[in-house]
């Protein structure tokens, strides 16, 4: 087996004001796989997801990334965020050659990455606009594309398409998948939809809140692409929904 | 202050006519015609009617008429009020800019400075005329002084605001993708916070043009301000309103420069582009 790309280790988090937002979390992805994070609201999806990007310190255990312990971010884990996070005054291009030019690459080569990401994210009509021009789902390209210009071996994603409408999720999920057997880049995603969760992941990991904790692992093990109305792929959701609910009845009472 | 102004909502109507510039023009021929009217029902009052202050304006500018003191003296008093205006913002900017980025950024500078300059910013301009005057002497220094005070604090603040409120989540994707702490600031804050200092440098060019006339009361021989308080000491009125004509009209078309540049420079800013 090959090691482990990313290994949390009793990985726990108190922020400052003494909000236990993760406990005793253990998770351990191997190269190339794609997991998603799902759970209730205030569950510690986002805590988890930047402690590993290295935003946010660990404050019990640890999390190791391809055999090194994170202690900050790094151009090794791209993050992509609900919100874009684009530099709103660099153009397209300019935003996702942001990555080869900050890690020292020679301009004109970095330029040359940016054109090549440009294309593969189907930006080209919009390589020179700036980020207020475009909408939603396109922005979201253009978050991708760098992250992928920059050689990222994990892309973390937090709800990425969770601002979106249904039809250009469906899309980016489409496009997110063929990108992600393209390049072999190892996934964490969290999404709110378990659908989203159940078309998208080799792996579906549930949490569940108070505090923040990993209750339930599923493989899924479905032919991709996923036909989200089969009967198989009900099954999956009907027990996933009630390890979640499971946990709400819990939580109740 | 910095907004573009909204367009107007289309016409839905068949006929559509721009009433835009229409729009603009009516106040001030309102207030024309209500100043010509109002020195038309009181002849011989102290307020000269428009014709007047425009026949002042031409000698102003031209010479011909009154052929005095003031006649051909507009240039001469433009140029030496421009040049003061803007050399006082370069040297208010050189200052403010940097100071702004180190407060906005550093706690300790912060915490050190804070609160001086908050007790010296609502002092106004005209009370530091007499202080001026001792410190820099009667003449120009005094005038450059009180103009830089005048734009220097607008640019300070809005450099001070614009630094600070960079979206953490610039900070975060810029070192995701590899930007070591020390280069967030010409990476990341300098161009996010362009568009705020850029309103803070509108403000304070447009303040300059404010206080020009005040600094200009410091016993200068030239300029506008010099030539407005000459003029009302002689009780020449109609010069008074031609000089407050020309420093409105100035203050406005090197504020519509300073819009213009921005628009240019700052295209990817929605509130600008
Ligand atoms: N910076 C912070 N300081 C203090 N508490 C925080 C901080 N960020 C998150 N929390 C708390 O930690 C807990 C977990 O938050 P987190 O954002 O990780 O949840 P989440 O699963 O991502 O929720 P959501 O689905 O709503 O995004 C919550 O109780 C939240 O209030
Ligand atoms: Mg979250």
């Amino acid at each position: 087996m090959t090691p482990p790309i990313l290994s949390a280790i009793n990985a726990g988090k108190v922020y400052p004001g003494g909000i236990e937002a993760l406990r005793n979390a253990n998770l351990t992805i191997a190269p190339g796989e794609f997991v998603c994070l799902i759970g209730a609201s205030g569950c510690g999806k986002s805590t988890l997801l930047r402690m590993i990007a290295g935003f946010e310190t660990v404050t019990s255990g640890q999390i190791v990334v391809r055999g090194k312990e994170v202690t900050g971010p790094g151009p090794d884990r791209g993050m992509v965020f609900q919100d874009y996070g684009l530099f709103p005054w660099l153009t397209i291009r300019k935003n996702i050659a942001f990555g080869p030019i900050a890690r020292g690459k020679p301009k004109a080569e970095a330029m040359a990455i940016a054109d090549r990401f440009v294309s593969m994210m189907g930006l080209d009509r919009f390589a020179d606009s700036y980020p207020h021009q475009l909408s939603g789902g396109m922005k979201q390209r253009v978050a991708i594309g760098r992250v992928l210009a920059n050689d990222a071996r994990m892309a973390l994603m937090d709800e990425p398409f969770g601002a979106l409408d249904a039809m250009t999720r469906e899309r980016l999920q489409e496009e997110l998948l063929t990108i992600w057997r393209a390049t072999g880049l190892s996934v964490v995603f969290v999404t709110h939809s378990l659908e989203e969760a159940i078309y998208l992941a080799d792996r579906v990991v549930v949490m569940s809140p108070g505090p923040g904790r990993i209750v339930a692992e599923e493989r899924i093990t479905l032919e991709r692409p996923r036909d989200v109305s089969s009967p198989e792929f009900n099954d999956i959701r009907r027990h996933l929904a009630a390890l979640l609910h499971a946990d709400h009845a819990t939580e109740a009472a | 202050m910095s907004e573009a102004v909204e367009p107007l909502p289309a016409e839905t109507g068949p006929v559509r006519i721009d009433v835009t510039p229409l729009l603009r023009i009516v106040v001030p021929v309102v207030l024309l015609v209500g100043w010509w009217a109002g020195t038309a029902l009181h002849p011989g009052g102290l307020i000269p009617a428009p014709s007047e202050v425009g026949v002042a304006l031409w000698d102003l500018a031209f010479g011909g008429i009154n052929d005095d003191a003031f006649s051909r003296m507009l240039l001469p008093d433009l140029i030496a009020s421009a040049s003061r205006v803007y050399g006082a913002f370069v040297l208010a900017a050189a200052v403010a800019l940097p100071l702004g980025m180190l407060i906005g950024r550093l706690r300790l500078v912060r915490e050190m400075l804070e609160p001086t300059l908050q007790v010296l910013r609502p002092v106004p301009v005209t009370a530091w005329l007499p202080l001026s005057m001792i410190m820099f002497g009667i003449g120009p220094k005094s005038a450059f002084f009180l103009v830089a005070l005048g734009s220097f604090f607008p640019i300070l603040l809005n450099t001070i605001f614009a630094v600070r409120s960079v979206e953490p989540r610039l900070f975060e994707a810029a070192q995701m993708l590899g930007v070591s702490p020390a280069r967030l600031f010409p990476k990341v804050v300098l161009p996010a916070s362009l568009p705020g200092i850029f309103t803070g440098l509108r403000l304070g060019l447009g303040l300059a043009w404010v206080v020009i006339v005040v600094g200009e009361m410091t016993g200068v021989q030239t300029g506008l301000g010099a030539m407005i308080m000459d003029a009302r000491q002689l009780s020449r009125t109609e010069i008074v309103i031609a000089g407050m004509a020309v420093i409105g009209v100035a203050g406005f078309l090197s504020d519509y420069a300073v819009l213009m540049l921005g628009r240019k420079l700052l295209a990817w800013s929605p509130r600008h582009g």
